[in-house]
């Protein structure tokens, strides 16, 4: 049985409308006025323990209600939800022993206190025993490089030291699962890599499985073999990153230093996109027209100092995925 | 004066939209007035002589509570704000006067929920709570002159309350405890008559009564209409002093705090 | 269950000494803080005093009698802000999202809540009050013992929950509206303010709004019934009279059953 399975799990909410005009207020308390907004429309998946599973959509588009729902802080409408072999919802104190969760804009840690004093907090409202804790402790502050900033405030830490230390805080419990809400939010590249490096050992070294939603692909291309792409309430696709590219269109581009100035490039087969001064940028479609092909009929029209063939960045493909749902 | 006005107006805007809240806080204030009615009242019922009548004492409560959002009691919270993250240092660059862009602010910060409060819970206490009419045409014209030098003196404080953001660095303690000074003085717990005699007329001459207790005496004919200008000459008097204190107070702080660098 | 009992009361205490901390840190404010509560305080008082100098007598109770009434709404209503702080600013945490954090913890919310911030801050209000009744209590002429003592204490204790419950239905209605939390006021501090006088003052649609839907009365003149030895005051059976305060009990516990009522909304709306 997989650790997490999802069936058919669909949730809606309520909006009220406001009234507009000077007495719009009043016309409200009197008369409620809502419209239902149907955030996930039935969506169905599973994960095996020990994976780590990106989880990407548009704000609003059902990705955090599905995490909600998983985690235990909230019902769904309809469909099924098993994770370690609970039904989340049904006893949240049982379930949220066993998880982990790392909110990117929200510390848990107590603001004003030194690091080891939030730890020491979280042991009692865990209720761990001595020597597991001691343990757990231990391992995240080598791991994560932590010796240092235990006894300072954690108003005092740079985002990146905290975040450090918020996952470590997330993993004190020895949670069998680990969720991650844009974790990397707001950080600079020195400080991604050294989380994502963090996240990455946890899971693979203690099997731990890690559902995360980010808006950096750099993430789910560094971290994850699956993604999970969640847009207008449904499950647009479970499947690899490649998948992902392969989704909107196979199209690559052909970027394109010239030696000397010329005024116009036109490719059969291929599209100029994008120039600046004397490098262009071509967008052709392998399937039309074959690599080698395009790159000797470029070698004739143009001077070529230099070129490179690329994928399309993954942002662009999520970009436009998401323009194309409604 | 083009740019305080607009200041003035968008401010009232904003402050204005949270309806559902200003009912909420109406609903409130009815039931405070009542309440403190209810206990003036029982003490009354003691019999022995009073410098004010029972009805002079119920108009009192509740003009207290129609206007109580016009007190001092709190401090501009954006400004505040500002002051703790240094970007106050901003508004020096800008050519405007930083006293008079604060009073501006705290006049709309003070009027705009008393309007939305006052109107509605007065024509409630005169219609259907027996709240007193003017003593006469004479008491209400004071009254209204002096509501407005209250309101400016109540901005005066607040811009005071305010600028003391900028010596203290822990938050508003020092500003809480102004004001509740400040509220404790004025008569908004008891009307400053009841007190005992030496009492009341010691608290009196301060500027807080100027703010309360005073304007709602006159309306109801407790100061007669004849002696209204000495109490439109204290509040002056005192508008006066504390506009001065506070440009003082501003100016200071400011320099400190570019001195400081922000 | 014991076990459980102690590892709770040991988590609540490693909170409130941890909450403490933090508040430690800001020692200025804090003492500034208390200065104008104390200030807010002494001026109530102040009042009370001066009405008293003023009309010499509130019609059938004197000064000791209504100082004692005002230090237990006053430690009470102080033991409860300090205990509950977590229940006022929850609304802020449903708007922010800071409340699916307590709920990504194994423990029950209303705990979480009410071991969220013990403000000492709300020690000036304490010890204005305590003091007031203590003032009172040696005023009153009575002979004090055992019982005596430990009824004062209990009307503190039972009003302590009474404005604890109300803490926490004010919070319960965060899960329905954030906009219009201010009406409760009229219960809590209203409550706080009616209590420190005693209740045969007031109009009778008043009395009976604060015996049977917020029973107040219970550590108001009913108690005060017992303590001065004059059933006229409250009308129930003696040993009732004694017991009255123990009502804040119930009364905190059929609140924390709405809170659960809440918190089951809010599961379902998210909102």
């Amino acid at each position: 049985m997989a650790q997490i399975e999802v069936r058919g799990l669909r949730k809606s909410f309520r909006v009220p409308l406001r009234s507009s005009g000077p007495f719009g207020a009043l016309m409200d308390l009197v008369h409620r006025r809502t419209r239902t907004v149907e955030a996930l429309k039935g969506i169905t998946f599973e994960i095996e323990a020990g994976q780590i599973v990106g989880c990407i959509g548009p704000n609003g588009a059902g990705k955090s209600t599905a995490i909600k729902i998983i985690a235990g802080i909230m019902n769904p409408d309809g469909g099924e939800a098993t994770v370690l072999g609970r039904t989340p919802w049904a006893d949240r104190k049982a379930h949220v022993r066993h998880i982990g969760v790392v909110f990117g804009q929200r510390t848990q840690l107590w603001w004003d206190l030194p690091v080891i004093d939030s730890f020491a907090l979280l042991r009692e409202i865990y209720d761990l025993p001595r020597r597991d804790y001691d343990e757990t402790l231990a391992d995240v502050v080598e791991r994560f490089h932590l010796a240092e900033v235990l006894d300072s405030p954690v108003r005092q830490l740079s985002l990146g030291l905290r975040m450090r230390c918020d996952l470590a805080a997330a993993l004190l419990h020895r949670p069998s699962i680990l969720f991650l809400d844009e974790p990397t939010i707001g950080l600079d590249a020195v400080s991604k890599l050294a989380l994502r490096e963090a996240i990455r050992d946890w899971s693979t070294e203690r099997g731990v499985t890690v559902l995360l939603t980010t808006h950096d692909m750099d993430d789910i291309e560094r971290l994850c073999r699956r993604v999970l792409l969640i847009a207008d309430g449904s499950l647009l696709l479970d499947g690899a990153v490649d998948d992902l590219r392969r989704m909107s269109s196979a199209r690559r581009t052909l970027m394109i230093d010239l030696a000397a100035d010329v005024a116009d490039v036109d490719l059969e087969g291929a599209e100029l996109v994008r120039r600046e001064g004397d490098r262009l940028w071509l967008e052709y479609d392998p399937e039309q027209v074959a690599t080698h092909e395009l790159i000797a009929r470029a070698a004739a029209a143009c001077p070529i100092r230099d070129l490179t063939v690329a994928d399309r960045p993954i942002e662009e493909v999520v970009a436009q995925v998401y323009r194309d749902t409604p | 004066m083009r740019p305080y006005l607009a200041v003035l107006r968008t401010r009232c805007r904003l402050l204005l939209q949270y309806r559902a809240a200003a009912a909420a806080g109406l609903a409130t204030q009815v039931a405070w007035g009542f309440l403190r009615l209810m206990i003036l009242e029982a003490f009354y019922r003691a019999g022995g002589p009073a410098p004010m009548t029972l009805s002079q004492v119920s108009a009192y409560v509740w003009l207290g509570q129609a206007f109580l959002a016009m007190f001092p009691w709190n401090v501009d919270a954006d400004v505040r704000d500002q002051v703790r993250t240094g970007s106050v240092a901003y508004e020096l660059a800008r050519p405007i006067d930083l006293y008079s862009l604060w009073f501006a602010r705290a006049l709309a910060m003070r009027t705009a929920p008393t309007l939305l409060r006052s109107v509605p819970l007065l024509t409630a206490a005169l219609l259907l709570f027996g709240m007193p009419g003017p003593a006469s045409a004479a008491s209400l014209m004071w009254f209204a002159a002096s509501m407005l030098l209250a309101l400016l003196l109540a901005c005066a404080l607040t811009v005071i309350l305010t600028a003391s953001a900028l010596w203290t660095i822990s938050g508003d303690g020092a500003s809480r405890l102004l004001a509740a000074v400040a509220l404790s003085l004025s008569g908004n717990i008891a009307p400053l008559a009841l007190l005992p005699d030496w009492l009341g007329r010691a608290v009196v001459l301060l500027p807080f009564s100027g703010i309360v207790d005073l304007p709602f005496r006159l309306y109801s004919g407790n100061i007669p209409p004849e002696n209204a200008w000495l109490v439109l000459l204290h509040q002056s008097l005192w508008t006066v002093a504390l506009v001065a204190l506070g440009r003082g107070m501003v100016n200071r702080g400011m320099r400190r705090l570019t001195v400081m660098g922000g | 269950m014991i076990r459980s009992v102690r590892r709770y009361a040991r988590i609540y205490g490693r909170l409130v000494a941890a909450s403490v901390r933090s508040q430690w840190q800001y020692r200025a404010s804090f003492a500034l803080y208390s200065a104008s509560q104390l200030v807010a305080t002494l001026a109530e008082f102040g009042a009370i005093w001066a009405l008293f100098a003023r009309f010499g007598s509130l019609p059938g109770w004197r000064l000791p009698e209504v100082a004692v009434l005002y230090g237990i709404s006053n430690v009470a209503f102080a033991l409860a802000e300090a205990g509950a702080r977590g229940f006022d600013v929850f609304p802020g945490m449903v708007r922010t999202g800071d409340f699916d954090r307590l709920l990504l913890r194994p423990l029950p919310t209303a705990f979480q809540l009410a071991a969220h911030e013990v403000q000492i801050m709300r020690v000036g209000r304490l010890v204005q009050g305590s003091a007031i009744l203590a003032w009172g209590c040696m005023g009153l002429g009575i002979e004090w013992d055992a019982t005596r003592v430990s009824l004062v204490g209990l009307c503190v204790v039972g009003g302590a929950c009474i404005f604890a419950g109300l803490f926490v239905l004010q919070a319960t209605l965060a899960f329905w509206t954030i906009e219009s939390l201010e009406v409760v006021n009229i219960v809590t501090y209203g409550g706080n303010q009616m209590a420190q006088y005693p209740l045969t003052i007031y109009r009778p649609w008043f009395r009976l709004f604060f015996t049977v839907a917020v029973p107040l009365a219970a550590i108001n003149t009913v108690p005060m019934a017992a303590l001065l030895s004059r059933p006229e005051l409250s009308g129930l059976p003696a040993p009732l009279t004694w017991l009255a305060p123990c009502v804040g009990g119930p009364f905190l516990a059929a609140c924390l059953l709405v809170w659960k009522l809440g918190e089951r909304r809010y599961a379902s709306t998210g909102s």
